[in-house]
């Protein structure tokens, strides 16, 4: 492959950006333009598919190939599209509600057969591109357009609902850590599988400050959780926090009084037991006691994926059988001749 | 081979013969109609079939509900339908006899299993206590041949080491081996076929050659039966033959078109009846680089071939009707994108679930209209069980050449159907050529992915190609350019745009002929899918009545051929024949102000060519 030089801007298209002043999404659109110059990827072999919402206007401003195509069918889409095309790198764009939704069962589906895609999974929390409905990762008892006494609908938790899909990379960020957010994008172009990473996106329209616990500076070290493979799980304003497993069952401890970092839970990424124990970690921030909500690399795996599996059998039937010859085909193995 | 020869002094010669074996779906029905098939066919008739079975795979032994059924037409005529009524009716049990006595001319001959009327199997098929079916007296209108498959089958065995169950399941050979005895046929095809079946148990193939061989011997032997017929090879048209299923030529069709186009078929898919076998053929050629994906469900199988259109590849989905019904709103995305796609319904019962074994022409105006918007799709529907090879690959090569989703329209009776084929050379076949878009500098003027060229078709710009990075999706296009727009003028002008792009197919598609009969006149049948048969076969016994009649046949229903209107214009009336409750006659009125008289049959089958006839007499 030819060197390719390019910057963020080349990556830009010359389509207005109609996200509502103040999106989260503006931040990821940016990180987004930003890393994939690192990647030394040309622009026509990236393709970006988004199903429906407002994410999914997102291959519109990407100089890439896009499509913005239906409601929850990204999943299928970039299914066959890897199929066909194992080289390109495809990235799918795609909202709680599309995603988690109506796309619900394409969703486990791309997971468990593990194409090599990179998802990024845009959570606010609720439906923006229809003026603010709940959507299912809204809380219980969450008062929008749709339920004015409160939504009793419980909730997924994506990142737990892709464990049990047996996914093989799942991430959490959040769209105001640009830095983090990055650092996360590259991992989740380099997986090789399935990537799955979910972003707390802020809909500052219909559900401003969904997230605020975990992204505000004045909350964000006393509720996040930010996990690195091989260190200890260290939170709090002054670092002075930790989980260690007791058991099974995660305790937050205080540093110093008689615990020190050699007591905590060492983050394995490699350890599916233990990702699933910290997919988990999903309280409400506000009640007393909760665990810290974790971001970064939960799990990575390295698993066959699909598409490769499938040019393999292909390649397998060409040897054992031969490349295809139509005559052959069309006679079939019993013909008879009328003169 | 031997056994034929010694027995080749028959008296009776007969031009055409229909024959149906039913019995439990357990008894291996399908195999030996197949067999007969096959050997009929070696032979050089020429045949038509029509399995029918029940949709539960193994509804409870010797019920209604678990017969089975395979029919088929063979004679030293040129045949186009399974048959009406059938000459011989091979009954395994009393349910057998009961589902299927109907179907029996009167004078026709009944061989029935006597194990299978027992107190249990009569008790099972629900008739009376006391009562005997095969002692019954309207049994008198037929010919009845009583013999004890079961006995028999367990005696020819008796030496063979195997177990009661393991013979029983040979006395669809005993059945086999008789009738292939009251028609003069060879044993040699099906000795094979049981030798290379069993080859892992010897003891097994050769347990069933022994039935077979027994049955055939019991014809000989017995003088109970001194009716026997010859069937004469057909004069078909020279060349070599082979036989085949819809669904197989189908799956055939594709392969070829990707051969032909030089695009990887893709074939997206969730199983669903009557379609599934194209699946199951299908993933048997991985060695032509095709690509078959069983999905999670109907939606991502027609989305993973859009995205494996959108890649440059062939993209396929196929289902029946409640798999399309859920296909609809990704179908109007690719007409939005103008993305090839070949759609293939294998039509059903509907409207549901419906009858899923049955067959029925009615998705005609699904296919038509069964989306959301302006979103007109051309429609190729196949005729025969051996057409599904050359209008599925017509409707390949029309999705490729005009980049749009095309609607391919078989059925379960042909589907499952199979007639001889005269199979073309690879060579012989066109090539389709996809027009795909060029790379591009950055001194080139800027790639606009809704250009169009004279045949108002966009060009196909597949990923990876530099320089032609470009969006697509479900909102609205701007002219040219691609990019979303709401504009009213630009939406209109779109709608158009499409529209026109789909109707300028019927510029690239043969001229409607009249299949039969005079060029004008007092009456045309006009007919699509799957009736091709029977009204082929009603119109040639007309027209040897001196009863003038035409009959044309439509392969392409939308855009119909450009001649259409004019050559309905020729005749005094059009009676337009219809699985359903009459969909094409409504498109006809419509386009063509026609005062078309249609003719409906919904009951999940194929029409007889006698009904056809009776009509046709009726209106003259």
């Amino acid at each position: 492959m030819a060197e390719v030089n390019l910057t963020g801007k080349d990556f830009a298209t010359d389509q207005d950006v109609r996200w509502c002043p103040g999106c989260g999404d503006y931040s990821i659109l940016k990180q987004v333009q930003s890393i994939l110059p690192e990647t030394g990827l040309r622009r026509e072999d990236i393709v970006f598919i988004s199903g429906i919402g407002c994410s999914s206007r997102f291959p519109y401003y990407m100089n890439t190939y896009g499509m913005h195509s239906i409601h929850g069918r990204a999943p299928a889409i970039v299914s066959g599209l890897k199929a066909v095309r194992n080289e390109l790198s495809v990235w799918m764009i795609t909202g709680d509600g599309d995603c988690l939704s109506i796309g619900g069962n394409h969703f486990i589906h791309l997971l468990r057969r593990n194409f090599d895609v990179n998802v990024l999974l845009f959570n606010n929390e609720i439906y923006g591109l229809t003026k603010g409905q709940y959507s299912p990762t809204s809380p219980q008892g969450k008062v929008t357009k749709s339920t004015p006494l409160g939504s009793i609908d419980h909730p997924f938790n994506p990142l737990a609902l892709a464990m049990g899909a047996n996914g093989t990379f799942i991430a959490r960020a959040m769209d105001r850590d640009p830095k983090h957010l990055r650092e996360l994008l590259k991992r989740t172009h380099e997986h090789k599988g399935t990537s799955l990473l979910e972003i707390y996106q802020n809909c500052n329209v219909f559900n401003d400050g969904a997230f605020f616990p975990f992204t505000e500076k004045t909350s964000k070290k006393g509720n996040t959780l930010f996990l690195e493979h091989g260190q200890p799980l260290v939170f709090g304003d002054e670092a002075n926090l930790g989980v260690k497993l007791d058991g099974f069952t995660p305790v937050v401890v205080e540093l110093g009084e008689g615990h020190s970092t050699d007591d905590l839970w060492v983050h394995d990424e490699t350890d599916r037991v233990k990702a699933g124990l910290l997919t988990q970690f999903f309280d409400d921030p506000r009640h007393v006691g909760a665990l810290p909500r974790p971001f970064g690399v939960f799990y990575a795996e390295e698993r066959f994926n699909y598409e490769d599996a499938l040019i393999a059998q292909v390649e397998e039937a060409v040897e054992a059988k031969g490349a295809g010859d139509l005559d052959a085909l069309l006679r079939g193995s019993n013909v008879w001749e009328i003169e | 081979m031997e056994l034929a020869d010694k027995t080749t002094d028959v008296g009776n010669t007969k031009k055409e013969v229909t024959i149906l074996f039913a019995g439990d779906s357990g008894d291996g029905i399908q195999l030996t109609g197949n067999q007969f098939t096959d050997t009929t066919a070696l032979y050089g008739n020429d045949v038509s079939t029509f399995p029918n079975f029940p949709a539960e795979i193994r509804a409870p032994q010797g019920t209604l509900a678990g017969v089975s059924g395979f029919q088929l037409h063979f004679g030293s005529i040129e045949i186009y339908t399974p048959g009406d009524e059938c000459d011989v009716l091979v009954v395994m049990n009393a349910a057998a006899l009961k589902a299927n006595l109907r179907q029996l001319k009167t004078g026709g001959t009944i061989i029935a299993n006597t194990s299978g009327f027992d107190k249990r199997n009569l008790k099972l098929a629900k008739y009376p206590d006391g009562e005997q079916p095969l002692e019954a007296p309207e049994l008198s209108k037929y010919k009845l041949i009583e013999i004890d498959v079961t006995k028999m089958t367990r005696e020819a065995l008796v030496d063979s080491g195997l177990g009661t169950k393991e013979k029983d399941r040979s006395k669809n050979m005993f059945v086999l081996g008789f009738i292939y005895w009251m028609y003069n046929r060879s044993l040699d095809n099906t000795i094979q076929f049981l030798t290379d079946k069993f080859k892992s148990r010897s003891d097994i193939a050769e347990a069933n050659i022994k039935v077979l061989k027994a049955g055939f011997y019991f014809g000989d032997t017995s003088e109970t039966f001194t009716t026997r017929y010859e069937v004469k090879p057909a004069k078909m048209k020279k060349g070599v033959y082979r036989n085949i299923m819809g669904n197989q030529a189908t799956a055939l069709g594709l392969v070829a078109a990707g051969q032909k186009s030089g695009l990887e078929p893709f074939y997206g898919s969730y199983p669903i009846t009557p379609a599934s076998d194209i699946l199951h053929e299908l993933s048997k050629h991985k060695n032509f680089g095709v690509k078959t994906f069983q999905a999670e469900d109907e939606i991502a199988a027609v989305c993973s071939a859009i995205g494996a259109s959108f890649g440059g590849a062939l993209g396929i989905t196929a289902s029946s009707g409640p798999g399309i019904a859920l296909k609809g709103e990704a179908i109007g995305l690719a007409v939005m994108m103008e993305l090839p796609l070949v759609v293939v319904n294998v039509q059903r019962g509907g409207p549901s679930t419906g009858l899923p074994t049955k067959t029925e022409q009615s998705d005609l105006l699904q296919a038509l209209y069964g989306r959301n918007g302006e979103a007109p799709m051309p429609i190729v529907a196949a005729k025969s069980p051996s057409d599904c090879f050359d209008a599925v690959f017509e409707a390949t090569r029309i999705a490729v050449e005009h980049m749009t989703p095309v609607f391919f329209l078989s059925d379960g009776y042909i589907a499952n159907g199979s007639e001889p084929w005269l199979f073309p050379k690879a060579s012989s076949l066109n090539t389709i050529t996809a027009p795909l878009a060029k790379p591009r500098d950055e001194e080139d003027a800027p790639f606009l992915p809704y250009a169009r060229n004279e045949k108002l078709v966009r060009q196909w710009a597949v990923p990876g190609t530099t320089g032609l990075q470009h969006r697509i999706g479900g909102l609205e296009k701007e002219d040219l350019t691609g990019n979303v727009s709401y504009n009213p003028e630009n939406h209109e002008k779109m709608v158009q745009l499409r529209e026109a792009k789909v109707n300028k197919i019927a510029n690239f598609i043969p001229a409607q002929a009249i299949d039969n009969g005079p060029e004008q006149g007092q009456l045309l049948i006009l007919g699509w899918g799957s009736t091709y048969g029977a009204i082929k076969t009603a119109v040639r016994d007309l027209l040897e009545e001196d009863v003038e009649v035409a009959h044309a046949h439509l392969r392409y229903l939308h855009p119909f051929p450009a001649n259409l209107g004019e050559l309905l214009q020729r005749y005094d009336k059009v009676l337009i024949p219809e699985i359903n409750n009459g969909q094409l006659i409504k498109v006809i009125r419509d386009e063509f102000l026609v005062d078309a008289i249609g003719f409906s049959k919904v009951k999940g089958l194929p029409f007889m060519a006698e009904e056809i006839k009776n009509r046709v007499k009726a209106l003259l």
